[in-house]
């Protein structure tokens, strides 16, 4: 991996609200094609991580780069930065009045400026690649979970970004829907897409990540390959966290 | 019941009133929605937090809202009097209206765009929106329904303003109401204009609240 290009470089970052402490010396590098998942217990600061990654929370201090450009929440250039970091959140967060065609398009025709006609043809392409071609007229509201999740991706997508950030986006999915959410993110991990992905499902996490970073008390506690974390975790912390997932046959 | 002349004085009486409440929450608006953006945006949780701008804001707001309105009417006299040429009237009302209902609008407007929900501005924030796409394009139509539901309930509220103003020579129903009802004693004409108000209020309203839940598409 190392040989491939650097894409997101975190350097030292600490992220406090008020006396509370959520980040503490975070560094990471990613590069081009990596897949990155970050686990750890909730109020570890994962959210808080991704969130800073592209200036929607501002770090109390230390740097992140995108492509050797600084991401700074104040800065002017902060809009265009973001447009190349795709995110989806845990609670899909679409726009309820307008519909999944037009939730679609509508930042790469406002914001990037595109035509619509090659947005829309793109936008089409894509909901079909996740099944939803049938819905480009209905409205969030008539979408379930898993549905909404799948066009929240697309939304991300369509803008080209160099990097997708996932903060637990089956989270809040009725287990028969995380499948199909996962399914077009490991599609999405066969195209070598740059991914940092927050996530409780750790069985996804296994068969999908080239690197595991496990957070805790805002902390980097363990950054190792898939294998290396869930079969011999490192540290006590990890192994008592991945131990919370096993259950034991009466 | 009655003569030819008092029922074009009440056909022009309604004809005043629809005048004074449509021009005036036209206007109102004009200041009062940019007014409640601006209330919205440099609120502490507001896409530019300004403490000094929202502070401002806020105060001109109260103020203006806990002065009544039939002080404001004689307080303004001489500003209206600048503006349409006479301090009588339906057209001079709708200064007195204006001043009244903007501030008012802009609370309507900011408790309406508070609501829209954090997380959809924020999805629009990742995707690099800025500022003002996130205000029109997101902001105001995520918010529309609210929105517009606030505007009947604004043309409620300025209709009986309207009529209120009836007692300094306003013009319009209320105008008839107090002079007929209240100088000359004539309950028959003033049950007739209170019935004509409770008429439109009623269309206005319903009408509004017919439109609103057309153009709502979060629930069924």
């Amino acid at each position: 991996m190392s040989t491939e290009k650097e894409i997101l470089k975190v350097e030292h970052i600490y992220k406090k609200f008020e006396d509370l402490s959520v980040l503490e010396d975070i560094s990471l590098t990613v590069h081009e094609g990596e897949i990155i998942v970050i686990v750890g217990p909730s109020g570890c600061g994962k959210s808080t991580f991704l969130r800073c990654l592209n200036g929607l929370e501002e770090t109390s201090e230390g740097h992140i780069f995108l492509d050797g450009e600084a991401v700074n929440p104040l800065s002017k250039n902060i809009t265009a930065i973001r447009q190349k970091i795709g995110m989806v959140f845990q609670s899909y967060d679409l726009f309820p009045h307008k519909t999944i065609l037009e939730n679609v398009i509508m930042a790469p025709v406002l914001v990037q400026k595109r035509k619509k006609d090659e947005v829309k043809a793109e936008a089409l392409k894509l909901l079909e690649r996740v099944g939803l071609s049938s819905k480009i007229n209905n409205f969030p509201r008539q979408l379930s979970g898993g549905q909404k999740q799948r066009v929240a991706i697309v939304r991300a997508l369509i803008m080209h970004p160099e990097v997708l950030l996932f903060d637990e986006v089956t989270a809040a999915l009725d287990p028969e829907m995380v499948r199909e959410v996962l399914d077009v993110m490991l599609d999405l991990a066969k195209q070598k897409r740059t991914m940092l992905i927050v996530t409780h499902e750790m069985a996804f996490a296994r068969a999908v990540a080239d690197r595991v970073i496990f957070l805790d008390g805002g902390h980097i506690v363990e950054d190792s390959d898939p294998k290396q974390f869930f079969d011999s975790p490192r540290t006590e912390r990890a192994r008592k966290f991945l131990s919370t997932f096993e259950f034991e046959e009466k | 019941m009655f003569d030819q002349k008092t029922i074009e004085m009440l056909l022009i009486g309604i004809k005043d009133t629809l005048y004074m409440t449509i021009v005036s929450t036209f206007f109102g608006y004009v200041l009062g929605l940019p007014f409640g953006i601006v209330l919205n945006v440099t609120r502490k949780k507001g896409l530019h937090p300004n403490r000094v701008i929202y502070g401002i804001g806020d105060f001109v707001c109260n103020i203006v809202r806990s002065i009544p309105f039939l002080i404001l009417l004689i307080l303004l006299i001489p500003f209206t009097r600048f503006v349409v040429g006479k301090s009588y009237g339906s057209t001079a009302t709708i200064v007195p209206l204006v001043i009244c209902s903007a501030p008012y609008i802009a609370r309507v407007v900011e408790s309406s765009l508070n609501e829209v929900d954090e997380g959809v501005i924020e999805a629009a924030k990742a995707m690099g929106a800025g500022t003002w796409q996130i205000i029109f394009k997101v902001l105001l139509v995520e918010a529309r329904v609210s929105l517009f539901t606030g505007a009947v309930i604004t043309t409620g509220l300025l209709l009986g303003y309207s009529a209120m103003s009836g007692t300094v020579g306003g013009g319009g129903l209320g105008d008839i109401a107090v002079r007929y009802g209240y100088y000359r004693w004539q309950a028959d004409i003033m049950i007739v204009t209170v019935v004509l108000l409770i008429i439109i209020f009623q269309v206005i309203q319903n009408v509004g609240m017919h439109f609103s839940t057309r153009i709502d598409h979060r629930k069924k």
